[in-house]
């Protein structure tokens, strides 16, 4: 993280917070989510580098800013969906970062009992309808969530989360078309990193991403996901209109990951020069940014932002002893939840083994 | 008993499940206004509307993942696809969310849906027209797998599927539409899964089958009787979950067995009841298990060779024949 700067770009950062109406408070909240979400990955990271997590796992690290500002304007009776980079947005939605932790470790406190790990975090109680592992396979998911919502004449909001490279997917633009035809709520979030793993996007697509929903007749809309502010506002503003009845909405969620694409990845090498991850580190830290806006606007002073950051480090430390202490799913549990109805009669386990 | 064809045996179940539950609606390709193509949704639009009886656009990728989403969170779908051949588009939405998310989310999620429609050949559609999907979903545990043969059991196991807690994929004969039957009138005649039914008693062999074959299997059956043979015609209904104890009741009774299936042999639903047969019941066999299957070819168009690939009721008889070393 870049040292605290004293001059900052803005006149007046009270104006920053006025402009986007968003009081002190909230801002100072965002300043601390964001922070918990630095926290915890780092301590993903490690425990990934000791071998305590397995697989593949995504940290959001750069990308705190387009999580937390998203979810924030959410009720709790809205759901997210999300593809396999979301950690932190199930933290955002309200699941514990406990139960995040152990699921990454394997554990059977973990949100989804140890059967998901990093890519499948479930919270039915919270709506966080998971944590998908297929590019672009969750978008129809979310479309259907928000099927169920005009079904049953409810008013929530549906919002679904893809990498830029789920655009291409036919998943993507089947959904588009049928949420723009039945009129649905939910908003299309693509976090645009700039890469489909090591393709940027420009390799493969001949439009521009804001482009991409248009012909469907879902409104697209940019905004600067390094920038948690703006993109509270923006989707405090779009989560209004989607509730209202405006029918689906699509983002362009402008960030970018200071990883790389999985922990098994190098930060940077031929798909991209270490120094665009040096220059964007240095100048688009969505931490850092709102850091100097509220230490310039007054809203927070350095004691107090290190304070939070302490109170961060010690929550991520907590998930990772919580993680650490729980215990392995039990063998007898192995075949559990392979079915939601177990037929009186006939075989549904074919492996000779007894269910 | 009322006398009546497949085809509206479906659309009562259908019928009468919507009635019951209104979480459950159906949508597919020309279900709604047109009245389904092959007409088992015929009128129902009238009765229900179009909030629960919904035409698709040609997604079957899109719209079966839309309705794994709305059971996700709580619905009853019934997808129906126009035939089981389109519906490749469509099964990662099948495999990998719909049969996998209750395990995966560690029992959060069930997922009740049917996915229903025609599977296996009809006649003279070549290739991409004709054939039988079943094992591609019978291979995914979180997916159940149901094939009715006559009219009575499409309307019992109809109704069973859509009251499942688990997806199931739902597969008829786009030949047997037509084919009538007694169907009990009772307004809650409920098959349940897993009951494999003995569509003909016999000593001498065992032909066990599924779906449309079933009625291959009679034929055969007919045709050995008049040799002095007689076989026990064994009607597996659900191919997941399975009646494995019906399956050992014949095998032990007869000792023969052929196993008759429209699609292919290579890791066919006949190649996992043939593997478990002689696992649970080696000692009881007085022969080989022998399988008729669809030719291991992609289905050709002229009627001709198409008659060659499909399985008959004379490649059943032959293979009885053999198990019974005549």
């Amino acid at each position: 993280m870049a040292p605290t700067k004293t001059k900052n770009k803005k006149a007046s950062k009270k104006d920053v917070l006025a402009e986007y109406g968003v009081s002190a408070e909230l801002a100072v909240d965002l300043m601390r989510d964001m922070l918990l979400y630095r926290r915890f990955e780092e301590k993903a990271e490690e425990a990934y580098a000791i071998g305590r997590v397995g697989g593949f796992c995504h940290v959001h690290i750069g990308q705190e800013g387009a999580a937390a500002g998203s979810i924030k304007p959410l009720r709790n009776d809205d759901y997210v969906v999300s593809a396999y980079r979301e950690h932190t947005q199930a933290i955002a939605k309200g699941v514990h970062p406990n139960a995040v932790m152990a699921e990454l470790f394997g554990r059977a406190d973990g949100a989804s009992g140890g059967r998901g790990g990093s890519m499948h975090i479930y919270d039915a109680a919270c709506r966080f309808m998971g944590g998908h592992g297929i590019v672009g396979a969750q978008v129809p998911l979310a479309t259907g969530i928000a099927w169920k919502i005009k079904y049953g004449a409810e008013d929530s909001v549906v919002i679904v989360y893809m990498g830029d490279a789920a655009v291409n997917q036919g998943a993507f633009h089947e959904a588009l078309n049928m949420a723009a035809v039945w009129e649905l709520p939910v908003i299309y979030v693509v976090e645009n990193n700039g890469y489909g793993m090591g393709t940027a996007f420009s390799r493969v697509s001949k439009t521009d991403m804001a482009a991409k929903p248009v012909p469907h007749g879902v409104p697209a809309s940019v905004v600067d996901g390094q920038d948690v502010l703006a993109t509270y506002a923006h989707f405090r503003d779009l989560v209004a209109e989607v509730r209202g009845g405006s029918g689906p909405q699509f983002v362009d969620l402008q960030t970018y990951r200071f990883r790389g694409h999985s922990m098994s990845d190098a930060v940077s090498g031929t798909y991209r020069p270490t120094e665009e991850v040096e220059r964007r580190k240095e100048k688009d830290d969505p931490i850092v940014v709102l850091r100097d806006e509220l230490l310039a606007g007054g809203q927070l002073d350095q004691v107090g932002f290190e304070r939070m950051d302490d109170e961060a480090r010690q929550i991520a430390q907590d998930a990772t002893d919580f993680a650490e202490a729980s215990p392995v799913p039990d063998a007898s549990t192995l075949y559990d939840n392979t079915w939601a109805e177990i037929n009186e009669n006939g075989r549904l386990f074919f492996d000779g083994r007894d269910g | 008993m009322a006398v009546m064809t497949y085809r509206a045996a479906l659309n009562e179940a259908l019928r009468e499940e919507m009635q019951r539950d209104p979480d459950v609606f159906l949508m597919g390709e020309e279900v709604a206004e047109y009245d389904g193509a092959y007409k088992v949704s015929k009128g129902l639009l009238y009765e229900f509307g179009d909030k629960r009886v919904v035409d698709s656009p040609i997604s079957e990728l899109g719209f079966t993942g839309l309705c794994v989403g709305a059971s996700m969170a709580g619905l009853r779908p019934v997808v129906e696809f126009m035939t089981f051949n389109f519906a490749f588009l469509a099964i990662d939405q099948v495999i990998n969310n719909a049969a996998k998310m209750y395990y995966m989310s560690d029992g959060q999620f069930p997922m009740p849906i049917v996915f229903r429609g025609p599977t296996g050949a009809a006649l003279q559609l070549a290739a991409q027209h004709s054939q039988a999907c079943e094992t591609y979903y019978s291979h995914a545990p979180g997916c159940k797998v149901v094939t009715p043969a006559t009219p009575a059991d499409a309307k019992g196991l109809l109704k069973a599927s859509i009251r499942d807690n688990d997806p199931v994929a739902f597969m008829e004969g786009e030949l047997l539409y037509n084919v009538k039957g007694e169907v009990p009138e009772d307004d809650d005649y409920v098959i349940p899964l897993g009951v494999a039914d003995l569509k003909n008693e016999g000593s001498d062999v065992s032909i066990i089958t599924h779906g449309k074959m079933v009625h291959v299997a009679l034929q055969a059956a007919a045709k050995l009787d008049k040799n002095n043979i007689s076989a026990d015609v064994l009607d597996l209904r659900t191919i997941r979950p399975l009646d494995m104890d019906a399956i050992l009741e014949t095998v032990k009774k007869t000792n023969r067995v052929v196993y008759l299936e429209e699609g292919w042999p290579y890791a066919g639903t006949g190649a996992q009841i043939v593997s478990m047969i002689q696992e649970e019941a080696f000692d009881y066999l007085d022969a080989p298990i022998l399988r008729v299957t669809q030719a291991d070819i992609p289905m050709p168009y002229a009627k001709s060779l198409e008659l060659l690939a499909k399985p008959s009721a004379d490649r059943v008889v032959e293979a009885c024949n053999k198990v019974l070393y005549r």
